[in-house]
């Protein structure tokens, strides 16, 4: 079991997995997102290879309304 | 009305909007229609994970290819999470590297925080990101953001969210004499006669959110800016009369009066 913190919220995962995998899972899969790991920009163009482990803090984003 | 250039690329409108505080996504995009804007301001927040994914998103209603998108910083009190939100808006906008810098002061004011400001800028400008800059009308912080290698300086009129207007149209125009870049005026706008007089003081656009998102009619409030701002910019080019403080002058011929 690894805990990763997304969002700043704490989630359990059976074991590490891929950020594409980890996007699948949390339902945002096709969605426009960015994904910053542990303060760095993981590009989508790395989401296949780049993986997810314990302890790992994760940002995910969106773009909304905002002036 | 004369194109505005803002790092090379050009726009019809001078008018910039943001996108925030609206009904709905149908009320945003039919504002925005109404504003003639090219460029929308926008927001870069957390996902809500659990929520239902297939509700619909802000760029459904405005496509990336139909309008200019400008990521800010809202929310961000100090350079490092200024700097880090707008990595992650060129990574979401695929390379998009024309962003809006706000580093705030504290959450009553929504002041500008201009020593962070300064440093995020120096960071985002040598990272290569093309910055249109929030600042307070202090007119040397706004050339030292020039300085820095922003693209466009974005002096308050009043506090975000206020609707106060132009409070010190004097320091905007040392800003705008003294700046090579454009100088756009960015919240504080409260109607479009603020919007006018922004323009007619030189200015070359006015960014605004809640003055159309919050007015009674935010769709007709659109298409008042967007005639206000034309208006002023065509003022400013035409070159107003001079003002004749203590002396009144006709407009009708003072000869051939009948009885003379």
């Amino acid at each position: 079991m690894i805990t990763l913190r997304i969002n700043g919220q704490p989630r359990q995962f059976p074991a590490p997995l891929s950020i594409a995998e980890l996007v699948v899972e949390l339902d945002l899969a096709g969605k426009r997102i960015a994904v910053e790991k542990n303060g760095e920009i993981v590009p989508r163009s790395q989401h296949g290879n780049a993986r997810a482990a314990d302890g790992d803090q994760l940002e995910i984003v969106v773009a909304v309304g905002g002036g | 009305m004369d194109a505005l250039v803002i790092a090379g690329k050009t726009y019809s409108s001078r008018l910039l909007v943001g996108t925030g505080k609206y009904k709905d996504f149908a009320e945003t995009r039919a504002a925005i229609d109404a504003s003639g804007a090219q460029i929308v301001t926008v927001a870069i927040r957390r996902t809500n994970i659990g929520q239902d994914p297939n509700q619909p998103s802000l760029l459904d209603a405005l496509p990336p290819s139909q309008f200019t998108y400008l990521p800010n910083t809202a929310g961000c009190y100090t350079a490092d999470d200024a700097i880090r939100t707008l990595r992650l808006a060129r990574e979401l906008l695929d390379g998009h590297d024309l962003v809006k810098l706000e580093v705030l002061g504290d959450p009553q004011s929504l002041y500008p925080n201009v020593v962070e400001t300064l440093k995020a800028a120096e960071v985002l400008v040598k990272d290569g990101f093309k910055v249109m800059v929030y600042t307070s009308d202090d007119p040397i912080i706004a050339k030292q953001l020039e300085d820095i290698g922003c693209v466009a300086v974005m002096p308050l009129a009043s506090l975000i969210g206020s609707g106060m207007g132009i409070l010190n149209p004097w320091n905007l125009r040392i800003i705008i004499d003294r700046l090579s870049v454009p100088v756009i005026v960015d919240a504080g706008v409260g109607t479009a006669s603020d919007a006018a007089i922004a323009m007619e003081l030189g200015c070359d656009a006015v960014l605004m959110n809640t003055a159309i998102a919050g007015a009674g009619n935010p769709i007709l409030m659109a298409s008042a800016m967007k005639k206000a701002v034309e208006a002023g910019r065509e003022a400013y080019l035409a070159g107003r009369m001079a003002k004749k403080t203590y002396q009144a002058s006709p407009s009708s011929p003072t000869a051939g009066l009948i009885g003379s």
